[in-house]
């Protein structure tokens, strides 16, 4: 118990700010490669709240799958088109106010509707183990068996169409 | 409940992360940049369905992040191939000199 607050309440304080100020960051950042590099670390923070949440497997999955994989290609194909401070287009300042102000009103309606819910609590502590592999594993292959093979087909469709739309010329 | 924290904050944090990706894809011209603001609004969903996994004590949310992430790998992966596809017809991904289909 630190100030009233407990460790996991510090940690989910910590780590919200940390992933709203570097999500900010993206938004703001001039060079692409910055943008990218802030990303990351909004996924870091983002995987620790899973953690957070008892989520152990999505936790490494979320690290492996998007700072590992994703944020990587992201930073290939930034750096294959030689993109850099210079060449950064600009929305102009009335584009972006009101970009602003469209977000501010959305932000506005989404935490007016939640004001109705209910306040209840996450048993953040408890023994619950249903982030782990093995009860994962379980609901995964037994319900979700179907949309999983559906998402390997999706996966495979994927693959062929980056390699042919990446083809330089389609005989 | 000592440990626990609100769901409310979840929300709250979760709509914050989506507005700051909704505002990203509205005041940037970088398509990458876009892409990337997308993929910033398809995690403030996932922590959510974690949290409100994690709330009803119930494995399902956590397999349906399992499949967004799935998608959403097949998803960048299709549009970057498509971005460096305008890059080299163009040479250039601001989205607004993307308007061949208007004329």
């Amino acid at each position: 118990m630190l100030l009233g607050y407990t460790i996991t309440q510090w940690l989910f304080g910590i780590l919200s700010f940390l992933a709203i100020m570097f999500a900010l960051m993206v938004v703001f950042s001039r060079n692409p490669v910055n943008s990218v590099l802030y990303l990351v670390m909004t996924f870091f923070c983002i995987a620790g709240h899973y953690l957070l949440l008892n989520a152990q497997f999505l936790a490494v999955v979320h690290i492996v799958v998007y700072a590992g994989a994703i944020m990587v290609l992201f930073l290939f194909v930034i750096m294959l088109m030689d993109l850099n401070e210079e060449s950064e287009p600009q929305r102009s300042w009335l584009n972006k106010t009101i970009a602003a102000i469209a977000g501010g009103m959305l932000l506005f309606v989404m935490v007016g509707s939640l004001k109705g819910a209910g306040d209840l609590q996450l048993n953040q502590m408890g023994h619950s183990d249903i982030g782990l592999v093995k009860n994962l594993g379980k609901v995964l292959f037994k319900e979700f068996l179907f949309p999983f093979e559906i998402a390997s087909i999706l996966l495979l469709a994927a693959l062929v169409g980056a390699i042919m739309i990446g083809k330089k010329d389609i005989k | 409940m000592l440990n626990g924290i609100s769901i409310n904050y979840y929300i709250l944090l979760s709509a914050v992360l989506f507005i700051i990706g909704a505002v990203g894809v509205m005041a940037r011209r970088n398509s990458i940049i876009i892409f990337m603001c997308i993929e910033l609004m398809l995690n403030a969903v996932n922590l959510l369905l974690v949290a409100f996994s994690t709330l009803h004590n119930d494995p399902s949310g956590q397999v349906f992040v399992f499949f967004i992430m799935a998608v959403a790998a097949a998803e960048v992966a299709v549009g970057l191939a498509i971005l460096s596809m305008i890059y080299r017809n163009i040479k250039n991904i601001d989205t607004d000199l993307l308007s061949n289909l208007k004329q």
